[in-house]
């Protein structure tokens, strides 16, 4: 470890480099980054060398553990997936080629997982995001009490997807249920949400709406508060009422907030799990009687812990990574385009 | 990835956050209809947590007929008493406080630490690591659930704690949520001067960063506690009814375990509660967290 290595670490231009800057250095007086003489030497060694391994030692409990717990079982994930690997008998795992993947592919199952994923994820989302919105902008007027407001919104985030799932699976029972006796008084015939196609899939999205949207108008809320009040201003000198300054102040200025929490809440949707499982009962992990709310989560769960086929559980895994890898493409192209047509 | 590049524009927005930019005298008052529609999402937010009460201290008779109950009856503490022991929620309890506890203490130690090297220390990739970070943020728990189970069931530690507790000991949202608070919340030449006193990184990290990141960090245990103690997939794969935690013995009591549909609505109201006491306690901080952190975890 070199004073010219030292010197090259923290070019000597940056004076607000102090946090790697050697303390003779600090005080000017002698050149930057010789060390000062005498007894002292060692212990300026040793100073630098805590300045220049303290960074990685900081940062390395965060990417040891994840790559220990994430990254290489990602790895693994995906050599799995190209092995016969059985619950039943762990012992033996043999290699299976593209097998698990080609079995994907060809089995409904698979598609009708893909599906219902896709129509989950498009009817909790769309309407949750489109709420929260309308809410963060109600929370951004001058109110009473305005931080009950806020934690009240939030509440439904405190309630664990189990916790929350048990109560709007009694909610939506077909006879003595809540939501049932509540539409017959306007004349609704009581719906079978749990064996229904549509009703199973917008009970399941319904949980997820109501866990997640006080914390989207949150996320909302903070972005609305950062919006200078001079655009507000001169809209409102063009003559501009308040439903076009929303129109045209707010929701441009909220742009990167809504991209950030599409991508986050896609992110969400490809992995829903718990909602469908436990709406489903005894039998969860099928998704309902005819698979009509089993998500890619449930489907992996079911294959790989229900019928113990672990190798296709990991394909399966592999299938929601490369999903999200594409949808991710897809946004990148998309938030280009939109910038440069700006 | 893509996460990072929609959230660097935020970042570099956050010297310019300050509540000013939107003086409280500038806000428009709230009329009447703000106030309704408000009330109106209160209730929905609510409403279903109420009548988990409701339905928690009715029997589960009472539950399968019409109209369903809308006032309190006089069996809950004997429903909660049930789930306690029949569900094992008691066991539950205690092994969630020790998971999302440990997990809470690791997560704003490790985060606070990275989180101080990305903000304030310079050394070779920062930008790229820390990217890294962010774009971990992507990868869905399900990507590594299969690999850990076998190496748990290898290493003989199907149904103990630390298979749920190991792999969360941090997060990326930590990491990044520390980082941003402690790019403004930390003078530099506050670390400058330490060092000029000849201090060495711990010493700086005890006595600078520490005191300064304590706001941010009593936050960060705060979202990180509720993260962990609705932990939900690995913990029902990585452990069983002998060892549960809340959420697994949640999701034994929805597969059949206790047939009492009362009981069951007494075990979720159970498992909720610590966090709504949390949410009482602290929900201004909580939601002060949310909207500093801007990222879901």
């Amino acid at each position: 470890m070199t004073s010219s290595k030292q010197a090259l670490a923290h070019p000597a231009s940056s004076a607000e480099a102090a946090p790697g800057t050697p303390p003779g250095a600090a005080r000017g007086a002698q050149g930057r980054g010789t060390p000062p003489a005498g007894p002292d030497s060692w212990r300026s060694r040793l100073y630098r060398w805590d300045m220049k391994a303290s960074p990685y030692a900081f940062i390395a409990p965060f990417f040891v553990i994840f790559g220990a717990f994430s990254l290489v079982p990602l790895l693994y994930t995906a050599w799995y997936s190209l092995h016969n690997v059985q619950l039943s008998s762990l012992d033996t795992q043999t290699w299976a080629g593209l097998d698990n993947y080609k079995n994907l592919l060809s089995s409904d199952f698979f598609w009708n997982a893909l599906k219902n994923t896709f129509t989950i994820g498009l009817i909790s989302t769309v309407p949750q995001l489109m709420a929260a919105i309308g809410l963060a902008h109600l929370l951004n007027y001058r109110l009473r009490g305005s931080t009950i407001w806020r934690v009240v919104m939030l509440t439904p985030y405190a309630t664990s997807v189990a916790a929350a799932t048990l109560v709007f699976t009694l909610l939506y029972s077909w006879d003595g249920g809540m939501i049932n006796w509540l539409l017959h008084f306007v004349g609704v015939d009581p719906v079978n949400w749990r064996e229904s196609d549509w009703g199973s899939q917008f009970a399941v999205s319904s949980i997820v709406i109501w866990r997640w949207t006080g914390y989207n108008a949150l996320i909302y809320l903070a972005a609305m508060q950062a919006i200078p009040t001079d655009l507000y201003e001169s809209a409102s000198l063009d003559g501009a009422n308040r439903w076009q300054q929303f129109r045209h102040v707010t929701i441009p200025q909220l742009r990167p907030t809504i991209l950030f929490t599409v991508v986050v809440s896609t992110i969400g949707a490809t992995q829903l799990f718990g909602e469908p499982l436990l709406f489903g009962g005894v039998s969860g992990s099928k998704g309902g009687s005819e698979h009509q709310y089993q998500t890619l989560g449930l489907y992996m769960y079911d294959q790989g812990w229900i019928i113990g086929n672990l190798g296709k559980a990991s394909a399966i895994a592999w299938s929601m990574f490369l999903i999200l890898v594409v949808i991710a493409a897809v946004n990148m192209l998309l938030t280009r385009r939109l910038r440069k047509s700006q | 990835m893509t996460t990072s590049e929609l959230t660097l524009p935020q970042v570099r927005k956050e010297p310019r956050r300050p509540r000013r930019v939107m003086g409280a005298g500038k806000q428009l008052h709230a009329g009447p209809v703000t106030y309704i529609v408000l009330t109106v999402f209160a209730l929905v937010s609510l409403a279903p947590l109420v009548w988990t009460a409701i339905a928690a201290s009715r029997t589960d008779r009472r539950l399968a007929e019409t109209p369903p109950p809308l006032w309190f009856g006089g069996n809950l503490f004997k429903n909660m008493q049930a789930a306690w022991d029949q569900a094992g929620l008691g066991t539950a309890m205690f092994n969630s406080t020790v998971v999302a506890g440990t997990i809470t203490v690791a997560t704003v130690l490790f985060s606070t630490l990275a989180g101080f090297a990305f903000a304030k220390l310079r050394f070779r990739f920062s930008s790229a690591l820390l990217l890294l970070t962010i774009g971990t943020m992507m990868i869905p728990p399900q990507l590594a659930v299969v690999p850990l189970y076998l190496w748990m069931s290898d290493l003989g530690w199907s149904n103990q704690l630390q298979t749920v507790i190991l792999p969360t000991l941090v997060t990326a949202f930590g990491t990044f949520f520390m980082r941003q608070y402690l790019v403004q919340a930390l003078p530099t030449e506050l670390i400058e001067a330490a060092r000029v006193d000849g201090a060495s990184s711990l010493r700086v990290v005890w006595h600078v960063v520490f005191p300064a990141a304590r706001p941010a960090m009593a936050v960060l245990g705060l979202l990180t506690f509720v993260f962990a103690w609705n932990d939900f997939l690995w913990p029902i794969i990585a452990l069983n009814q002998q060892n549960p935690t809340v959420q697994v013995a949640l999701n034994s009591l929805g597969t059949g375990y206790v047939p009492d549909q009362a009981v069951i609505m007494a075990g979720a109201l159970l498992g909720t509660l610590p966090l709504l006491i949390a949410f009482i306690l602290f929900g201004k901080q909580i939601v002060g967290g949310i909207m500093q952190g801007a990222i879901k975890g």
